[in-house]
C-alpha cells in the first residue's frame, strides 16, 4: 500500500508539468490548466490500483487529461448561463514566451510573429486535430503514443495530423 | 539558375521556415508553462468560482421558481376561464330551453283557444246570464 503511493508520488512528480503543459497549450487559460491538472491526477490517484502498464504512465494521464478537458467543454456549453469569455490569454500574448537565444531583434520579433501565426492556426483546428498536433509537436510524442492516449488509430492521428499541417502551412503561406 | 531550381529552393526555405516556426512555437509553449507552473496561485479565484457557483445556482432556482409560479398561475387562470364559459354556455342554453318552452306553451294555448267548439257556446251564455241574476 505504502509502496503504491511512494509510486504514485513519483508519477506525480515526474508527469505534472508536461500533463499542465499539454493543458495550458490546448486551453491557453492558466487557471483552467491548473485546475484541470488537479482534476487529472485526482482521478488518476482514485483509479491507481487498476492502472496495468499497458501504456506509460504518461500516456495513461494523457488519456484522462484529453478527457477531462473534452469534459469541461461539454460542460460549459450545456451551462449556457455562465459567461461565455474564458480567461484564455490573447494569442499574441501567448506568442511573448519565446526564449531570446542569440538572435538578434529582428529575428526575435520575425521569430514571435510566425509563433503568433502557428497559435492562429492552432485555434482554427478541430478540438481533435489540435490535441494530436500539440500532442507531437510540443510534447515530442511518436504517432504510436498519441493514437494510445486519443484513442484513435494510428492511420486516425496521421490524418488528423496532416490536416493540422496544412492548416499551419497555410497561415505561415498567406503572411510570408 | 533555372525556373525550377528556383522554385525547390524557395520549397526548401519555406520547409525550413515551417520547421524553425514549429520549434518556436514548441519553445514558447515550454517557456510559458515552465514559467506559469512555477508560479505561486492565488486562492482567491477559489473564493470567487464558489461565489459565482452560488450565485449560478441561486440565479437557476430563481428562474426555475419563477418558471414554476408562472405556469400553474396560466393553468389556474386557463381553468377559470374555462369555468366561466361552460356557465355562461349553460345559462344561454337554460334560457334558450326555456324561451322555446314558453314558446310552445303560447302555441299550444292558442291552438286550444281556437279549437272551443261552437256547441259549447249557448251553454256559456246562460252561466254568464245566471251569474248576472
Amino acid at each position: 500500500m505504502k509502496a503504491a503511493a511512494e509510486e504514485f508520488s513519483s508519477v506525480v512528480e515526474a508527469h505534472r508539468p508536461q500533463i499542465f503543459r499539454f493543458l495550458l497549450a490546448s486551453t491557453r487559460d492558466v487557471d483552467l490548466a491548473e485546475t484541470l491538472t488537479q482534476e487529472c491526477f485526482l482521478k488518476a490517484h482514485r483509479n491507481w490500483d487498476r492502472f496495468r502498464g499497458d501504456s506509460s504512465a504518461l500516456t495513461w494521464l494523457m488519456r484522462i487529461a484529453i478527457n477531462l478537458e473534452k469534459d469541461h467543454w461539454r460542460n460549459r456549453r450545456l451551462q449556457f448561463w455562465r459567461r461565455t469569455q474564458t480567461n484564455a490569454v490573447e494569442l499574441d500574448e501567448a506568442s511573448d514566451w519565446l526564449p531570446s537565444g542569440e538572435r538578434s531583434v529582428e529575428q526575435q520579433m520575425m521569430a514571435r510573429e510566425q509563433v503568433a501565426q502557428v497559435w492562429q492556426a492552432v485555434e482554427g483546428l478541430s478540438a481533435r486535430q489540435r490535441t494530436v498536433f500539440l500532442l507531437r509537436y510540443v510534447e515530442d510524442q511518436e504517432l504510436r503514443e498519441i493514437a494510445q492516449a486519443t484513442g484513435l488509430s494510428e492511420g486516425t492521428v496521421k490524418a488528423h495530423l496532416s490536416r493540422a499541417l496544412v492548416k499551419v502551412r497555410a497561415e505561415l503561406r498567406g503572411k510570408r | 539558375m533555372s525556373m525550377g531550381t528556383g522554385l525547390a529552393d524557395e520549397g526548401r526555405e519555406f520547409e525550413a521556415k515551417i520547421e524553425q516556426a514549429l520549434k518556436d512555437f514548441r519553445s514558447s509553449v515550454h517557456a510559458w508553462s515552465e514559467a506559469e507552473y512555477s508560479r505561486p496561485r492565488a486562492v482567491k479565484l477559489v473564493h470567487l468560482r464558489s461565489w459565482r457557483v452560488a450565485a449560478g445556482w441561486a440565479l437557476g432556482c430563481v428562474l426555475a421558481a419563477g418558471s414554476l409560479t408562472g405556469g400553474l398561475y396560466e393553468r389556474h387562470h386557463q381553468q377559470e376561464l374555462a369555468k366561466i364559459a361552460a356557465r355562461q354556455q349553460k345559462l344561454a342554453a337554460e334560457q334558450r330551453a326555456s324561451k322555446e318552452q314558453d314558446d310552445l306553451l303560447a302555441k299550444v294555448d292558442s291552438d286550444v283557444s281556437r279549437q272551443v267548439p261552437s256547441a259549447m257556446e249557448p251553454l256559456a251564455q246562460l252561466m254568464a246570464e245566471d251569474e248576472a241574476r
